[in-house]
């Protein structure tokens, strides 16, 4: 059986894939390109058809997750505006690195390296830390006002140690944090370079960078980073779409299930503790950089069978960490009456 | 009825970008009229089970 020339089968696998890579988005505001143009890929679609129905899905579920995010106070525009203006210097640097990279035959070696290496070390690096924060973000969920001061005890000693360099203009973000402008755009100048420099949309560099480096509590970090995502998404989807790379019967019905599963996520971060969820967020970047490791190692040896092992730990991560949200926002629910409020927004 | 195919690539791209925007609208106005009346009852089960 098939509909609108898609058959019924693969309808409901994109579905439901869509709404678990939606609760990631949601949730931490990455995940959308790392999970869906490999799933492509290993479909059998061509190269520019994955990365640019990849791309123009990623663009539609941060639209829907960042609507979300603005309902709950969570989203910060003029913080995401610099971000913007930051990351497309850093990106255009980081381009300019990978050609100057391919002209001397080093380009895959290096990225590849820095890419598992990074991941990696986040990961590690927001696991630990979440696993011995023993005060401030511990207690409950994180749902109070956006616009409310923040605890100074949350905010990271780096992000206090950037915060004291007062070097004017200073600008207030949400939560009430003083910060040089210069320091914002210096942030997001040096994302967009990894960014632009791995080829990737880079959430998950530019989402910890906001709350280690600059002090932006975690939901407004994710909210900010999935409003800066609608419109590199928007670009990239534009830029594919003129090549003929956005297949409209892949995006649809992959839509129809991260819209679900974008309201999910971005809810969620309205009840999960906030301590929780950076620990997910470190457990995912680990299993995703086994996973580019096992990918790295596949096309150095030729060997196609370390691609399909290394999709099948992204799945298999993706699927437990969206897993562990959905357990996680259902134990909360069940243990803080006044999460109800949250979730019913 | 606008041909798309006949447009030029750069209109047919807007086109494309536009739709995919128009759709996650249309799904975020009707995932949450669905959510407003499902959640509440929903959070119930769940503190009551």
């Amino acid at each position: 059986m098939e509909i609108l020339g898609i058959a019924l089968t693969t309808l409901v696998l994109f579905v439901g894939f869509g709404l678990m890579v939606g609760v990631l988005f949601g949730f931490f505001g990455m995940g959308g390109s790392f999970l869906v143009t490999p799933a492509l890929l290993v479909m059998g679609y061509p190269a520019s058809v994955a990365v640019g129905s990849g791309m123009a899905f990623v663009f539609g579920t941060a639209v829907i997750a960042t609507l979300k995010h603005h309902d709950l106070g969570q989203v910060d525009y003029k913080l995401g505006g610099l971000m913007i203006a930051g990351t497309t210097a850093g990106i255009e640097v980081g381009k300019e690195i990978v050609l100057h990279l391919e002209s001397i035959g080093l380009a895959s070696g290096v990225i590849g390296v820095t890419y598992v290496l990074l991941l990696g070390g986040v990961g590690v690096f927001v696991t630990y830390n979440a696993l011995n924060s023993d005060g401030g973000d511990s207690g409950g969920g994180h749902h109070d006002g956006a616009d409310q001061e923040i605890d100074p005890d949350a905010i990271p000693d780096i992000a206090k140690k950037i915060q004291s360099y007062h070097v004017p203009p200073m600008m207030t973000i949400r939560g009430g944090i003083q910060v040089s402008l210069w320091m914002v755009l210096a942030v997001a100048f040096a994302t967009g370079l990894l960014s632009g420099f791995l080829g990737v949309g880079g959430g998950f560099i530019r989402m910890p960078a906001m709350f280690y480096l600059i002090g932006v509590p975690v939901p407004i970090a994710v909210g900010t980073d999935l409003f800066e995502i609608v419109f590199s998404g928007g670009l990239g989807s534009f830029l594919y779409a003129q090549g003929g790379g956005v297949d409209l019967s892949i995006v649809a019905p992959l839509l129809a299930g991260s819209a679900l599963g974008a309201r999910i996520g971005s809810a969620a971060t309205g009840i999960v503790d906030e301590g929780e969820i950076k620990i997910y967020f470190g457990l995912m970047l680990l299993g995703g950089s086994v996973a580019v490791a096992f990918r790295q190692l596949g096309d150095y040896l030729g060997m196609d069978v370390l691609n399909t092992v290394s999709f099948a730990l992204i799945l298999l991560s993706a699927f437990l960490v969206s897993g562990a949200v959905v357990y996680s926002s259902v134990v909360a629910l069940r243990q803080e009456p006044d999460a109800t409020a949250v979730a019913a927004d | 009825m606008i041909d798309v195919a006949s447009l030029s690539p750069t209109v047919q791209a807007i086109v494309l970008v536009g739709v995919v925007l128009l759709e996650a609208i249309v799904l975020y106005v009707g995932y949450g009229a669905i959510s407003s009346a499902v959640t509440k009852p929903l959070i119930d089960a769940i503190q009551n089970a």
